[in-house]
C-alpha cells in the first residue's frame, strides 16, 4: 500500500548534512582512550555500565581541545546530545548537556544519525512492539498513541513486525545482562532523537526536502561546466587592489555604522526614543550632519537618499540643468515599473526629453540619441539604458563635484543638525518604553512622497519653460 | 543437434568505461562494440567520439577548472586580512536583545525589514504574519520598497503579493495576487527597486523575474544544477545584477537584462544556504552547510576570505552585513549567531539565546539593529556596540576569547 501525499512536489531527497562527518570525527576523538574524555564504570541496579562519562568532563575536554570558552563548549556539547551522538543516562528525554556530574555515554556508531536514510516507521514499530512485549504498560502516553497509529498504517505488515519484535527479544535474552541493558539505553536514545516526544524538537529536523539528489553523480553538471569552461573567459586587468577598496569602503562608513559608533542622539531600539528616525525621515527639513557627510561619499549615495536627491535637485534648479536628473528618474521609473505602462511612459519621455525642441531636452551625443530614438519605436524595459548611463556618468563626473563645491551644499552643511547624545536616566527610559508608539504606516508616507514628487516635477517643467522662453527672447 | 544461435555478450566489461555492466551490442562506424547503457546515452546525447567517455570528460573538466584557478591566481592581489592590517581590531561586543517577538505559533522561516526601518514581515511554517496561506511552509517573504505590499511563497510553488492596508481587520487573503509560478518550491523572493517587479528563486533550479501587475515572466535564469536556495540584488548604481546560491555549491552572478550567468564561484564544500551583497556591491558573502561563510570579490573574481572556526561545525543558514560592511552576522543551525570581523577574518562574538535553529538574520535598513528569526517560534531584535580596544582593557574581566 503506497500512501501518496496530496502535495507531492517531487522533492524526496534529504539535504546534505556536512556537519555529520565532522561530528563523527569529533566523537571518535572523544572516545580515544588516551587523549579523549575519561570514562568510568557506573553501577546501576546490580549491573555495571562501562564507558560512562560525566557532563563536566565533556565540557572540559571540548574547552581544551577546541580552545573555546565554557559557554560555547556547553552549547557544542548540547548539539552533540541533540543529534544523538552522546546520550544522557539520567534524564533521557531532555537532550541537553549539563556541565555537572550528570552521566552520559557515547552512542554506538550503529545508531549514529545518517544523512542517506531516514529512521523508518517499520523499525520504530518494531521497537515499540518490543517494549510492549517486554512489559505491558511501559509505553508512555504519546508512544501508545503512535503505536496505535502505526498499527493502523502498517497493518499489512503487522505480523512481520510482531515476529521481528519477538525474535529480537529472544536474541537479546541470549546476551549478557549488562550488554542488554546498554543496548536498551542506546536504542531508547536513538528513538528519542528521531521520534521526539511531544513539545520537544528533533535536531534531525532539517526542514524541506530537496528536489535534486545531493548524493547523485552530477553527470549533467559536468557537461555544463565543460561547455562553460571552454568559452574563453574575459580576464580583466585589475589595476586597483580589490582588497584595499573593500577596506577603504568599510573604514569610510565606520562612523555611520550604529554597531561601531553610537548613533546620535540615541539608538531608538535602545532608548525607545524616536528622534533618530524622525531626524532621518526623507521629507525632513534639515538633515543631520552625518547624513550630509554621507552624501559626499559617492554620487549614488546622494541619489539614493531622498533628502539628498531633493537637495541635488535644488542645486540643479539653480543651474537650470534639472532635465538630466528628471530624465534619469523617468528612465528608472520605466525600467522598474509595470510592463503595461512601458509604451505610455516611453512616449512621454520621448516627448519631454528626447524629441527635437522638447521642453527638457537632454544633451547626449548623436550616436546614443540615434540608438535610443530607434529603440523607442519598439519600447522595452531597457530601451533607455544607454542614454540613462550616459546621463548618469555625466552627472557623476561633472555635476556632482560642482554640487559639492556649490553654495547649496555648503549651506546645508552649515545648517545641518548635530544632535547631542541623549542621556536618559532609568526612570526616563521606563517612561519612553511605556510611550512607545508604532510609526506612521508606510503607505501613508508613500502617498505623501508621491504627491511631493508630482509637485516638484511639474514645478521644474514650468520654470524651465519660462527660462527657455526668456532665453529665446 | 543444436542450432547455431547468435552469441552475443550481454554482461561484462563495457568497452568504454570498463565497468562490469549489462551491455548493449551496437555498431559504431561499422564496428560492433559493446557499450553499457550509460555510455550509449552519453554518446548519443553529447556526441562523444570514440575514446571519450564519462571518465575522460570528467578529467578534462577538472583540468580546465585547474587552469581557470591558475589564471585567477595570476590576478592575485593582496589578501584581505593583509590589506586590513592597519585597521584597528574590534573589542568586546556589548549586546542586548531589545525585543522578543513571540507571535508565531511555529517555526520562523524568513523575515524582511520594511524601508521605514521599524517594521518587519516574517513568515513561518504554517501561518504567515496575519495572513493564512494555504500551504505548510512559507519559506520566502519580502517587503515592498514602498511598504505597501508584501510578497511571500513556499511549498505552493507560487509567489503571491498581498497589498497591505491600514484597516487591521481587513481580510488580506482576499486581495492576494499570484505572481510567480515555478515547478517546485519557492526558496527566496525579493522586490527590485520598485513594487512592480519581483525576483524569485526556486527549488527547480531556476530564478525568475516577474512583472507584478500582469504576472508575466520577464526573464528566467538557468544555470544551477540543483535547488537554488537564496538570492540577493546588487545595491550598486547600475542595479542590474543579482547573485544566487544553491545546493550545487555554486554562487552565480546574473545579469538581469540578458539572463546570462556572468560569474560563478564554486569553492564551498556543501550547499550554499544564503548569499548577501557587501554594502558597496563589489563583493558578496555566502553562508553554507559546510559551516563556513566566505567572501567573494566580484572584480578580483575569486574568494577573498573564509570565516570558519574548528568549533563551528553546524551549517550557517543566513548571513547579513552591517551598514559599513565591517561586521558579518551569521545564524547557524547550532542555535547560535556568530559575528565575524569581515576584514580581519576573525570571529568577534558568539550570541546565544535561541532554543532552535536560527533560520534568518537580517540587519535593519539603517543598521541600528538586527533581527534573528528561529525555529523556536521567536524573533529577537538585538542592538550592540563594539567597545574600542582601549575601553576593553580597563575592565577587569576582559573576554579574550572574542579576539580569537
Amino acid at each position: 500500500m503506497t500512501i501518496k501525499l496530496i502535495r507531492d512536489h517531487g522533492q524526496h531527497y534529504r539535504p546534505r548534512m556536512a556537519c555529520l562527518k565532522k561530528v563523527e570525527a569529533l566523537v571518535i576523538e572523544m572516545q580515544d582512550p588516551k587523549s579523549g574524555v575519561k570514562s568510568f564504570e557506573q553501577k546501576r541496579n546490580a549491573t555495571s555500565i562501562p564507558h560512562v562519562i560525566a557532563g563536566q568532563d565533556i565540557t572540559a575536554w571540548i574547552t581544551s581541545h577546541m580552545t573555546v570558552d565554557a559557554q560555547e563548549a556547553q552549547a557544542l556539547g548540547t548539539m552533540l546530545v541533540a543529534y544523538g551522538f552522546i546520550y544522557p543516562l539520567q534524564d533521557p528525554k531532555t537532550l541537553i548537556l549539563r556541565p555537572d556530574g550528570s552521566l552520559y555515554r557515547c552512542q554506538t556508531p550503529y545508531f549514529w544519525p545518517a544523512q542517506k536514510w531516514k529512521a523508518q516507521d517499520t523499525d520504530y514499530a518494531i521497537y515499540l512492539a518490543k517494549r510492549n512485549i517486554r512489559k505491558k504498560g511501559i509505553l508512555d502516553q504519546y508512544e501508545q498513541e503512535r503505536y496505535r497509529k502505526l498499527h493502523k498504517w502498517l497493518n499489512h505488515k503487522w505480523d512481520f513486525i510482531v515476529n521481528q519484535a519477538k525474535e529480537q527479544t529472544r536474541a537479546g535474552k541470549a546476551r549478557m545482562k549488562s550488554d542488554r541493558v546498554v543496548f536498551s539505553y542506546q536504542e531508547r536514545a536513538y528513538w528519542i532523537v528521531h521520534r521526539p516526544p511531544p513539545q520537544t524538537h528533533s535536531a534531525m529536523d532539517y526542514g524541506v526536502d530537496r528536489l535534486i539528489d545531493p548524493n547523485a553523480e552530477e553527470v549533467k553538471g559536468e557537461a555544463y561546466t565543460l561547455i562553460w569552461c571552454r568559452v574563453p573567459s574575459v580576464l580583466l586587468i585589475v589595476l586597483l587592489s580589490c582588497s584595499s577598496s573593500l577596506v577603504k569602503h568599510t573604514m569610510t562608513y565606520q562612523s555611520h555604522d550604529p554597531f561601531l559608533t553610537p548613533c546620535l542622539p540615541s539608538n531608538p531600539w535602545q532608548t525607545d526614543d524616536d528622534t533618530y528616525w524622525a531626524l532621518n525621515m526623507p521629507d525632513v527639513d534639515l538633515p543631520t550632519k552625518m547624513t550630509v557627510e554621507r552624501w559626499s561619499y559617492g554620487f549614488y549615495e546622494l541619489l539614493r537618499d531622498p533628502r539628498g536627491r531633493a537637495d541635488f535637485r535644488l542645486f540643479l534648479k539653480k543651474e537650470f540643468s534639472g532635465e538630466n536628473l528628471a530624465f534619469w528618474e523617468a528612465a528608472e521609473e520605466l525600467k522598474w515599473g509595470a510592463a503595461s505602462a512601458i509604451s505610455e511612459k516611453a512616449e512621454t519621455i520621448f516627448k519631454t526629453f528626447l524629441a527635437p525642441g522638447a521642453p527638457c531636452w537632454i544633451n547626449i551625443d548623436g550616436r546614443t540619441m540615434g540608438l535610443t530614438v530607434k529603440g523607442l519605436q519598439h519600447p522595452h524595459r531597457h530601451v533607455l539604458d544607454a542614454a540613462q548611463n550616459h546621463i548618469f556618468m555625466l552627472m557623476k563626473k561633472d555635476t556632482f563635484y560642482r554640487y559639492l563645491k556649490s553654495p547649496v551644499y555648503k549651506d546645508i552643511q552649515k545648517k545641518a543638525i548635530s544632535p547631542a547624545p541623549h542621556n536618559f536616566t532609568d526612570a526616563q527610559l521606563e517612561q519612553n518604553a511605556r510611550n512607545r508608539k508604532p510609526g506612521l504606516y508606510p503607505s501613508v508616507t508613500w502617498q505623501r512622497q508621491q504627491k511631493e514628487k508630482v509637485r516638484t516635477t511639474t514645478l521644474i517643467d514650468i520654470k524651465k519653460l519660462m527660462a527657455n522662453k526668456l532665453d529665446r527672447q | 543437434m543444436c542450432d547455431h544461435t547468435f552469441v552475443a555478450i550481454t554482461f561484462g566489461p563495457c568497452d568504454s568505461c570498463t565497468l562490469n555492466k549489462p551491455l548493449m551490442n551496437i555498431y559504431l562506424q561499422n564496428e560492433p562494440v559493446n557499450y553499457c547503457s550509460l555510455c550509449v546515452e552519453m554518446m548519443a546525447c553529447q556526441g562523444l567520439t570514440q575514446g571519450e567517455n564519462l571518465a575522460s570528460l570528467k578529467a578534462e573538466s577538472e583540468g580546465l577548472k585547474l587552469r581557470l584557478e591558475e589564471e585567477r591566481a595570476k590576478l592575485h592581489d593582496v589578501e584581505l586580512h593583509q590589506a586590513a592590517e592597519k585597521v584597528e581590531p574590534l573589542g568586546q561586543l556589548v549586546t542586548k536583545a531589545r525585543r522578543s517577538l513571540k507571535g508565531h505559533g511555529n517555526k520562523v522561516l524568513c523575515t524582511d525589514w520594511c524601508r521605514d526601518k521599524r517594521r518587519l514581515v516574517s513568515s513561518s511554517q504554517v501561518t504567515e504574519h496575519a495572513v493564512t496561506m494555504p500551504c505548510t511552509w512559507v519559506m520566502a517573504c519580502a517587503y515592498a520598497p514602498s511598504g505597501c505590499a508584501i510578497a511571500c511563497g513556499g511549498l505552493d510553488n507560487k509567489c503571491s503579493v498581498y497589498p497591505l492596508s491600514l484597516d487591521k481587520n481587513e481580510n488580506l487573503s482576499a486581495k492576494k495576487k499570484s505572481v510567480a509560478m515555478h515547478t517546485n518550491y519557492l526558496s527566496a523572493c525579493s522586490f527590485t527597486n520598485s513594487d512592480m517587479q519581483i525576483l524569485t528563486s526556486s527549488g527547480d533550479g531556476t530564478c525568475a523575474l516577474w512583472d507584478v501587475e500582469s504576472g508575466q515572466l520577464l526573464q528566467s535564469f538557468h544555470g544551477h544544477s540543483a535547488d537554488v536556495l537564496s538570492l540577493d540584488l546588487a545595491p550598486s548604481e547600475t542595479g542590474n545584477t543579482f547573485v544566487s546560491g544553491g545546493c550545487d555549491k555554486k554562487a552565480n552572478v546574473w545579469d538581469m537584462r540578458s539572463g546570462q550567468n556572468i560569474q560563478s564561484f564554486e569553492t564551498h564544500e556543501s550547499d550554499i544556504n544564503s548569499v548577501k551583497y557587501y554594502p558597496s556591491g563589489d563583493a558578496f558573502a555566502t553562508g553554507s552547510d559546510d559551516a563556513t561563510c566566505r567572501l567573494y570579490d566580484l572584480r578580483a573574481d575569486r574568494e577573498v576570505a573564509i570565516y570558519s572556526k574548528e568549533s563551528i561545525i553546524f551549517g550557517a543558514s543566513s548571513v547579513d552585513f552591517s551598514i559599513s560592511g565591517r561586521l558579518l552576522f551569521a545564524g547557524y543551525n547550532d542555535y547560535t549567531i556568530n559575528v565575524w570581523d569581515v576584514l580581519k577574518g576573525t570571529r568577534v562574538s558568539i550570541l546565544f539565546g535561541h532554543e532552535n535553529r536560527v533560520s534568518t538574520v537580517r540587519v535593519s535598513p539603517d543598521g541600528t539593529a538586527f533581527c534573528s528569526g528561529s525555529w523556536d517560534h521567536t524573533l529577537r531584535v538585538r542592538t550592540g556596540r563594539y567597545l574600542s580596544l582601549s575601553d576593553t582593557h580597563t575592565h577587569t574581566h576582559t573576554h579574550t576569547h572574542s579576539l580569537t
